[in-house]
């Protein structure tokens, strides 16, 4: 699919530039100029078309939609699919939790609900794919499913209830309605194209410094670093690898598009892919920023079973992905 | 006129404060700006996603910055 991408980095690098293919430096400036097109490319068409389908299941529908009937359990499985097309800035947590569980939805669910939305996002999903190919991205999106849905389920069966905040617990023990007065003017798709194009560019430019910097790291280490050089010291038989992977992932925010495309050089220089896909996972889908929003509605030891169980989750599916890859 | 912006003080909502400021301020329009950036009270609100934009206690835009050409917009149509 990206083929006509290395013929132009290969033909502007050793061409037009006149740099020797096959010496480090052309490797990493072809190397840059490739990665650099690719992602961009799908970062675009992935976040474009993520917001095409959530402007036809905004969240108020997904609401609707897991409140409306009896769902005997699958309410994990869908809270944690929508979860993964729904985007919302993570200053939406505290609005949304309490918009889901007042509305009835149980707190497992609108737990699985928000471990997935950051997991699996628009931004993820891309890099993901330049990087290490649809089949991995496609077993990536799976895990975080099945992840947010699991440790939505243990956390339900903790009974945590009792460990939300006052004002929360308030709140929802008050009988106010949920229906909104103001109903949005609905718009045709042609109209709202030009919104949805926006949006997308939009996060495109936010994310485009990391990713250019990133792979700016990752292309000189690809050119300079050789290939196995981690494998003596990250190998997939360490059995702290994947832990340590996660405890330093977790406090990390929002700079996996700044860190997939340094992993990719990672993974090629022999760190086990499921080490990476941990990390990764834990600095999308925990760290102190959102700790410090759901902070104001869970309190102290809650926040702390629940980074926990997360967390757990992740490790565990880290070395899953390495014992089957 | 009654403009709110509500948004727990995120990148994104002080974007759209900026924007709601320069409408007007290009327009010629007055109004009163409210932030409002209390959790407790934007629950108040019943909305899912921030920021949100109300004029006039209507919600015009929420879950994503309100451009300044569409605020302008509103801010007219108002008028």
């Amino acid at each position: 699919m990206f083929d006509w991408v290395q013929k132009f980095a290969n033909w502007l690098v050793y061409h037009v530039l006149g740099i020797a293919s096959h010496s480090k430096l052309g490797d990493t400036i072809n190397f840059f100029i490739f990665d650099t097109i690719k992602i961009f490319i799908l970062l675009f068409t992935v976040t474009l078309l993520m917001g095409m389908i959530n402007s036809y299941f905004p969240i108020e529908k997904v609401r609707n939609f897991l409140t409306k009937r009896k769902w005997y359990g699958l309410d994990y499985f869908v809270a944690s699919f929508f979860g993964t097309i729904t985007p919302f800035c993570s200053c939406s947590s505290v609005p949304l939790f309490i918009g889901f569980v007042k509305g009835g939805i149980p707190l497992g669910v609108t737990l699985a609900f928000l471990i997935s939305s950051p997991l699996v996002d628009a931004v993820t999903v891309a890099i993901f794919w330049g990087m290490f190919g649809w089949k991995i991205t496609i077993i990536y999106v799976t895990s975080g499913i099945i992840l947010s849905m699991i440790a939505g389920f243990i956390l339900s069966k903790l009974k945590l209830e009792g460990l939300l905040t006052d004002w929360v617990k308030t709140l929802l023990a008050k009988n106010q309605s949920m229906e909104n007065d103001s109903i949005d003017v609905p718009e045709s798709f042609i109209k709202r194209v030009p919104v949805i194009i926006k949006e997308a560019l939009g996060i495109v430019k936010g994310v485009s410094l990391y990713i250019i910097v990133g792979i700016a790291i990752g292309g000189l280490m690809h050119g300079f670093i050789p290939t196995g050089f981690f494998e003596a010291y990250i190998s997939k038989d360490n059995p702290f690898a994947v832990p340590i992977a996660v405890l330093i992932g977790v406090p990390m925010y929002s700079n996996t598009a700044g860190i997939l495309p340094i992993m990719q050089v990672l993974v090629e220089k022999g760190i086990p892919l499921g080490t990476v896909i941990a990390f990764s996972m834990a600095v999308v889908g925990l760290s102190v920023p959102e700790g410090l929003l759901l902070k104001k509605i869970m309190t102290t030891k809650m926040l702390m079973i629940f980074f926990s169980v997360v967390a757990l989750c992740i490790i565990l599916s880290g070395y899953i992905f390495n014992l089957i890859m | 006129m009654n403009i709110k912006i509500l948004g727990s003080g995120c990148t994104k909502c002080k974007i759209t404060y900026n924007n709601v400021i320069e409408a007007l301020k290009e327009t010629g329009l007055e109004a009163e700006v409210v932030k409002i950036e209390d959790m407790e009270e934007i629950m108040k609100y019943n909305v899912l996603t921030t920021p949100v934009l109300m004029i006039d206690d209507v919600v015009k835009v929420k879950g994503r910055v309100a451009e300044l050409s569409e605020i302008k917009e509103f801010l007219q149509a108002k008028n």
